[in-house]
């Protein structure tokens, strides 16, 4: 099939077999390889892309279901030489070992702040109504579907931990 | 993964005439499609797409329930105000399940259609009826920990997954369904799913071509919404045995009870003959202990799966506790 799809502000045109899923839309057929292939079946996290602003999970659909929405990948989020916050922070927290995971991680966390700021509620909010607290205990369970073997989640909990401080700062 | 043909559907109607013959799936989310897909367990022909069509609203009904469209995502659902104040039990089994990423992605209707999670059914090297029906089930006599106790059959003792839907059995939700003749019904959620017996292929009284289009909340049950689930880690997993409640005191005694099961059987759970022995009562351990037993009546344990029998008298007992406080 001919499709469209919009990647960080770019539009692509491809021909694809309707099989082909996001994930391997991004890596195989336009050399996006931030984004990594880890279970490729949404239970590691590795994939995670933004699509109009919500984290998914990039294996678990087809790129065919996908033409007219706004796909962010890792590179879209921030370059070497200007890095997101995210992104930073996790240098400077040392929020990885191996690092395959840290894309899908990023991308994970750019949405899951954008869901906390929206005030959505999670498994381990006491009050279904209230604003949520920037806690451990909120970070980890809003990031628990992303998977990192060589367990660098305190680490990773920090870093998120800083961007979300710095932010509400700002506001 | 097979090879199938994809259609865009336009509408309801187009989408309802594409899935009529053959072997066609809708695909919305696809987040528990495609998986079953690239292990070749679903082997759709035609996957029609119904992601587009404008069946992902939440609208409040005249009788002061909520209608939400069967396209509304599983997040959406949960962060939703009215559900978060008026059907927190709702909420909370919502965001008890998967992880945000999948929350984002899965749909209301697709939630409720999910298959199960059994090991064999997942694995197309050992037998399973529900995978291929008359091969034998391999849970009878193998692994079976995460098995039903309740509602299987000599074929199958595969359970069902959802925790939204144990939530919505509670609430008494209802399912609004358009068929391929274009004619809409509606029914109590409790029947659409179908208990194995001899054909634990055939999980719902949907036929082919008949679309979900939303969901139906009764208007808000006042008192304690509670939904807890046991599972194997503390979070992006399946549950063990979960319960959900709606506990509505009456002065010292239980005015009304709303309880459905989670992880014990093939269809979330609900028994009303559990709630009956509460209504009227006063709060005791000795009365959750009789609700215990109303429930496991009927149960059958297969060996690794015996535990939940325990497990669901002590979640429910603590469920009960923590719902029956006195208000002041």
């Amino acid at each position: 099939m001919h499709i469209t799809l919009s990647i960080n502000g770019k539009d692509h045109e491809l021909d694809l077999d309707p099989r082909t899923s996001v994930l391997d839309a991004l890596r195989d057929h336009l050399d996006l390889i931030g984004t990594k292939k880890g279970c490729d079946h949404g239970q590691c996290g590795a994939c995670t892309v933004l699509v109009n602003g919500r984290r998914i999970n990039s294996c678990l659909t087809l790129a065919v279901m996908h033409e007219g929405d706004a796909i962010t990948t890792i590179e879209g989020l921030g370059t070497p030489e200007a890095l997101s916050p995210l992104q930073a922070a996790f240098v400077a927290h040392d929020g990885f070992q191996c690092g395959y995971c840290t894309p899908g991680q990023i991308c994970s966390a750019t949405g899951m702040l954008e869901e906390m700021r929206a005030g959505w509620p999670s498994h381990v909010s006491e009050d279904l109504l209230a604003a949520p607290d920037l806690s451990d205990a909120e970070i980890s369970e809003r990031m628990s579907g992303n998977l990192c073997r060589c367990s660098a989640y305190t680490n990773i909990v920090a870093a998120i931990t800083e961007v979300a401080e710095a932010r509400d700062e700002a506001v | 993964m097979r090879p199938f043909e994809y259609h865009r559907a336009g509408s309801v109607a187009d989408a309802t005439t594409h899935a009529a013959s053959g072997a066609a799936r809708f695909i919305a989310g696809g987040t528990n499609l495609l998986d079953l897909m690239k292990l070749d367990i679903e082997r759709p022909e035609r996957l029609i797409d119904i992601s587009r069509l404008p069946l992902d609203a939440i609208e409040e009904n005249e009788d002061g329930g909520l209608r939400i469209g069967a396209l509304v995502s599983n997040a959406d659902l949960a962060a939703d105000l009215r559900v978060r104040r008026d059907h927190g039990v709702l909420s909370r089994a919502l965001l008890s399940g998967a992880s945000g990423q999948l929350r984002n992605k899965a749909t209301t209707a697709g939630n409720l259609l999910q298959r199960t999670r059994c090991y064999y059914f997942y694995n197309p090297a050992l037998p399973c009826n529900k995978r291929e029906p008359g091969s034998g089930c391999s849970a009878i006599g193998g692994r079976n920990r995460i098995h039903a106790i309740l509602g299987g059959s000599a074929q199958c003792i595969a359970t069902h997954p959802s925790d939204m839907a144990v939530a919505m059995m509670a609430l008494s939700a209802e399912v609004e369904v358009m068929s391929a003749g274009g004619e809409g019904r509606r029914l109590p959620l409790a029947e659409l799913y179908r208990l194995p017996g001899d054909t634990p292929h055939i999980e719902t009284v949907l036929n082919p071509g008949d679309l979900i289009t939303a969901v139906l909340l009764p208007a808000p049950l006042k008192g304690r919404h509670i939904y807890r689930k046991v599972r194997d880690r503390a979070s992006y997993a399946f549950a063990l045995v979960s319960v959900a409640a709606v506990i509505k005191m009456d002065g010292a005694t239980i005015g009304a009870a709303r309880l459905a099961f989670g992880g014990l059987a093939p269809m979330p759970w609900r028994d009303r003959a559990v709630e009956d022995v509460l209504i009227g009562q006063s709060p005791s351990s000795a009365l959750w202990n009789k609700a215990a037993d109303r429930l496991l009546a009927e149960a059958k344990g297969y060996g690794e799966n015996d535990f939940k029998s325990v497990l669901v008298r002590k979640t429910l007992a603590s469920v009960l506790s923590d719902a029956s406080v006195r208000e002041i």
